[in-house]
């Protein structure tokens, strides 16, 4: 039965991705495409409930694994990737009005976005090391192109970036994974077993402590230039901005949440192994410095995309420290801060995007007056910045509040950091969106209307979820913590 | 007795693999850069041959054949059309200087060695030293990544960085489970693949093929 | 009383002695007559060598009028040193009288002192040319010394010893072991040799076009009896540099210790075969190298030689990470 819903998953992106790579340049692809994201959703859906009511499952000769954990994180992906898709079909059809666009790169895009959410879905539910690596460097490979969508200097110069950073930060995790085998093959034996995580998470203690941190540290390494922790990050604005908006959505939205994904399996393993907090020690010190140096960093863009690109990294960070910190709360605070800023920094790319498409241009100074063009992608814009930077009552101010109470517990030294960050964060960005907002206008009509239930769907969420958190989801999120170690 | 001959075999063919990753990194020319890369994939595949035969592991009798194939013919074969395609036949320019980089080289070496040397003293069986040695190689890959100026030798160098994982994992530990080792000659072929792409957007965009000419997205 | 062993050992020591001093000649006149093979040319014949020399100490020397006492002895100690070091390397047998002298870092020293009475007596005279070849030489030497150095610390940490014979016995007479790192260490130290015998890519010992030439920049102004002396002695230089690449990499068919009470009336035939194998085939390589490389700028032989340093080290490295 779990075989059957978790094929259901995996197969309905791989068929969309087929059929898109057929029929990409027809005009019912992009509503083909919203429907496949939709049936993957719905797949989801149903796997989350079947977790939720018989608790952690494996498949297909355990190559797959699902808990409490990686099940909210697949519930996540398949959402956002299903409004972003909603998202991106006027999206993409203004952009292709404004010429930026062809039919064959649609054609690409479409299917890339199939398959890029096939991808990111294997790398969370495989219960392989082995493969996550695989599926996170075919997750690069999709996006690759995507990102030089436009083919302008920039943008080939983004995806290239993109491309070698990610490719040697992976190449780096590949060797992590190699020496996690080589400490597990000691103890497994040869073959298929010894990459599968739950029986290395049965034997952990039993694993090499010494080759387990160096595996650990060539693992964050590389997972963590695809998180964008400081000072891995540099591809990331870059690839963020130059990129087709839905593209810097999912990017930003779910691609950094399934790296993280992968380090913490291995942070369970390594602290298990070594006895040690020697992983969150690594992740709350990767953490800290790249919430520190993204929050030093937002007051000196220009580019509004970029802007909100930096603000992905610091977030990452702090969920990446809220994780380095471990225990029931930090971990439960970090999960429910990785799903706030999920769906609060789509939401803000959605309206971003049609702001972008408005003003003609990404440079803040020339984007004026949003709330009088449009009161929809104005208020949107508006509420989705509220919500990142961690105002009351949305829910990020829920997770943050509980991150750092617990940093202010367990770490002080770390709170007049993390507090002065967010500080410079919120005068940052709020200093910026506020003329976007308000102010005089310049923009021009669109050819199609936007596209804006997924932006207030996703703010609504997490509205919802700051004023009240229904208890089965807490409930959730403390087992997930609980698996995790916390 | 065989076991130990074949551990000196693969000895051997480690300290080539390094000695390859060094000529690279001392390379000047681009085709020749591409005929040791080709070198560096048939040492590879030797190796993962003799480890097989060795430890009588069938399924890296697969692995050798897939690296001979891929690394030695294929990939080189690829990159060849790619320069004859694009008709760039440069040397290769750097960064910084050639004696400065093979100095920066024997520094990583010798990291790397350090970090490997209690994993080393660990093992008992064929193992021993590899890892450092893989390690060594793909930093000195990643190195070549890093000071070159040019798009194809960057390329060269991700893949050459490839061949020192993928020793690693056959050689160093008895080869990965086949479906993960499968699922990396996938992305790494996809991967040259879109590699060969972007030479073209690039050069349509920039005229050139030097990386130099993308240094516009910087944070003023 | 001397035992019948070391008289014996007394005996193959003056026997090898004798034999490298008359052999160094022929094998340059075998690696020249190589080249010409391989350049397609006739060639002077093996034995050009012995002639040259032959000629010149027929000749009256003449002396530059500036010349003081060090320029005259120069070419004295010049074939001093590398007859001595040419002699006490093993190459027929590990156990002589001399062995315990052959240490790799003495040799060092040795050809270290040779070439610094070479450079100053090229200045001595105070010709410009006689200058610029020393510079040249201290250049190229100063490059090559520490890779030899490391040459022989990658062989000595197999043998743990820093004497050539005991090298030589550990490599030859031990269990069959592949060492990666003497592998790193034979090619620095083929870049070495090149480097340090005045050879092609580094120098070319065929000409005299100013603008590249080292070795024969220094012995411009020597004539007659002099010169003949500073040419068999940098035959002996080569002699004693593929010597020394025999006994650390191909040791094998050397006679054993012990050999010469017992059975030196097989062992030693034997290991001198081999060596006049190894030799005509050494000088064979030598010769089919220069051929293939082409003379570089001597602004590159820094780089050239760093590459011999890199590798020595690199072989040290190995042989610390796999203990072989």
């Amino acid at each position: 039965m779990i075989d059957l819903q978790l094929m259901a998953l995996l197969l309905t992106p791989l068929t969309g991705g087929l059929l898109l790579a057929a029929f990409g340049s027809r005009s019912w692809a992009a509503e083909l495409n919203s429907l496949m994201s939709f049936c993957t959703f719905i797949a989801a859906v149903v796997l989350t409930m079947r977790v939720i009511d018989s608790g952690p499952q494996v498949a297909f000769n355990e190559q797959f694994f699902i808990d409490q954990f990686n099940v909210f994180l697949v519930a996540l992906t398949a959402f956002v990737a299903f409004t972003t898709s909603l998202f991106s079909r006027p999206y993409m059809r203004i952009e292709q009005h404004h010429g930026k666009l062809t039919t064959q790169m649609l054609h690409l895009y479409y299917s890339m976005y199939q398959l890029f959410t096939l991808a990111m879905l294997t790398a969370l539910t495989s219960n392989n090391m082995g493969i996550i690596w695989v599926s996170m460097e075919a997750a690069t490979l999709t996006t690759v192109l995507l990102v030089s969508l436009y083919r302008t200097p920039a943008s080939i110069e983004a995806a290239w970036k993109y491309f070698i950073l990610c490719g040697v930060g992976i190449a780096l995790a590949l060797f992590g994974t190699i020496l996690l085998y080589f400490a597990a093959e000691r103890v497994l034996g040869e073959g298929g077993t010894a990459l599968l995580w739950t029986h290395l998470n049965q034997v952990k203690g039993g694993l090499e402590p010494t080759v387990l941190k160096l595996a650990f540290v060539f693992l964050l390494v590389g997972y963590g230039t695809k998180i964008g922790l400081v000072p891995l990050h540099s591809w990331l604005p870059d690839a963020h901005a130059e990129g087709p908006t839905p593209v810097s959505a999912v990017l930003s939205g779910l691609l950094l949440n399934v790296a993280l994904c992968a380090v913490m399996r291995s942070k369970v393993l390594v602290d298990g192994s070594l006895g040690t907090h020697f992983a969150g020690n690594l992740m709350m010190g990767f953490g800290l410095l790249s919430v520190v140096v993204a929050a030093l960093f937002l007051s000196r863009q220009k580019d509004i995309k970029r802007m909100f690109a930096y603000s992905s990294i610091e977030h990452m960070g702090l969920v990446t420290f809220a994780f380095g910190m471990g225990g029931p709360v930090a971990t439960f605070a970090a999960m429910l801060h990785m799903t706030m800023h999920s769906l609060t920094k789509s939401a803000i790319f959605f309206a971003v995007g049609h702001a972008v498409q408005k003003a003609g241009t990404q440079q803040m100074e020339n984007i004026r007056g949003m709330l009088q063009v449009s009161p929809t992608v104005g208020w949107g814009l508006m509420l989705g910045t509220l919500a990142i930077l961690g105002m009351p009552p949305f829910g990020i101010f829920a997770s943050e509040f509980l991150i750092i109470t617990t940093a202010m517990h367990d770490y002080p030294w770390t709170t007049p950091f993390l507090l002065i960050a967010l500080g410079i964060a919120f005068a940052a960005i709020f200093g910026k969106v506020q003329p976007i907002v308000f102010g005089e206008t310049t923009a021009r009509r669109l050819p199609h209307q936007p596209a804006l239930i997924p932006v207030f769907a996703h703010l609504l969420l997490v509205l919802i979820l700051g004023l009240y958190m229904p208890p089965y989801l807490a409930d959730w999120y403390r087992q997930a913590a609980a698996l995790l170690g916390g | 007795m065989p076991i130990s001959y074949s551990i000196q075999i693969i000895n051997l063919l480690a300290s080539m693999l390094l000695l390859i990753a060094f000529a690279m990194l001392s390379q000047r020319r681009i085709l020749s850069l591409i005929n040791l890369f080709a070198w560096q994939g048939l040492v590879l595949s030797l190796s993962t041959f003799v480890v097989a035969y060795s430890t009588d592991q069938h399924h890296l009798y697969y692995s050798a054949g897939l690296t001979l194939l891929l690394k030695v013919m294929v990939l080189p074969w690829l990159l060849h059309r790619l320069i004859r395609k694009l008709n760039v036949k440069w040397d290769v320019e750097t960064l910084i200087n050639i004696p400065t980089t093979m100095l920066v080289g024997i520094g990583l070496v010798i990291f790397a060695f350090n970090l490997a040397a209690p994993i080393s003293q660990l093992s008992e069986s064929i193992t021993r030293g590899l890892i450092g040695i893989a390690l060594a190689s793909v930093l000195l890959s990643l190195l070549m990544m890093l000071t070159r100026r040019k798009a194809v030798p960057q390329v060269v160098g991700f893949l050459a960085m490839e061949n020192g994982l993928f020793f690693a994992a056959t050689s160093a530990t008895h080869g990965m489970p086949l479906v993960v080792e499968l699922g990396i000659a996938l992305d790494v072929l996809v991967a040259t693949f879109i590699f060969g792409i972007f030479f073209f957007q690039i050069r349509e965009t920039f005229d050139s093929l030097d990386i130099t000419n993308m240094e516009k997205l910087k944070d003023d | 009383m001397m035992t019948t062993e070391q008289t014996l050992g007394i005996l193959f020591q003056i026997y090898q002695s004798l034999l490298v001093v008359l052999l160094a000649p022929l094998l340059t006149g075998w690696v020249n007559q190589c080249r010409a093979w391989l350049q397609n040319r006739s060639g002077p014949g093996v034995m050009q060598p012995y002639r040259t020399l032959r000629k010149l100490f027929h000749k009256d020397a003449v002396m530059a009028y500036n010349a003081s006492l060090l320029f005259r002895i120069t070419p004295y100690i010049l074939f001093g040193c590398m007859w001595l070091a040419a002699a006490i390397i093993p190459i027929i047998a590990v156990d002589l009288p001399f062995s315990p002298a052959a240490d790799v870092i003495a040799l060092v020293g040795v050809f270290a002192l040779a070439r610094v009475f070479i450079s100053l007596a090229a200045m001595d005279i105070g010709t410009a040319f006689g200058t610029l070849g020393a510079r040249r030489e201290m250049l190229v030497s100063f490059l090559a010394e520490p890779a030899l150095l490391m040459v022989f610390f990658t062989a000595s940490l197999i043998s743990h010893s820093t004497q050539l014979p005991r090298i030589v016995d550990a490599l030859a007479h031990h269990q069959f072991v592949l060492y990666p790192s003497l592998a790193f260490a034979g090619l620095a130290f083929v870049i070495v040799l090149l480097a340090e015998n005045a050879r092609i890519p580094v120098d070319n010992p065929s000409t005299h076009l100013e603008l590249t030439m080292i070795h024969e920049a220094m012995i411009l102004e020597y004539s007659a009896r002099h010169l003949a002396l500073v040419e068999w002695a940098s035959s002996l230089k080569l002699f004693a540099y593929i010597s020394i690449g025999i006994a650390l990499f191909v040791p094998y068919g050397i006679a054993e210790v012990g050999a010469m009470v017992g059975n030196w009336g097989s062992a030693l035939p034997l290991a001198i075969i081999a060596l006049l194998v190894k030799l005509i085939l050494a000088g064979a390589a030598l010769a089919l190298l220069e051929a293939l490389l082409a003379k570089m700028r001597i602004f590159r032989a820094p780089e050239f030689l760093g590459t011999a340093f890199l590798l020595a080290v690199l072989g040290l490295l190995i042989h610390f990470l796999l203990g072989a």
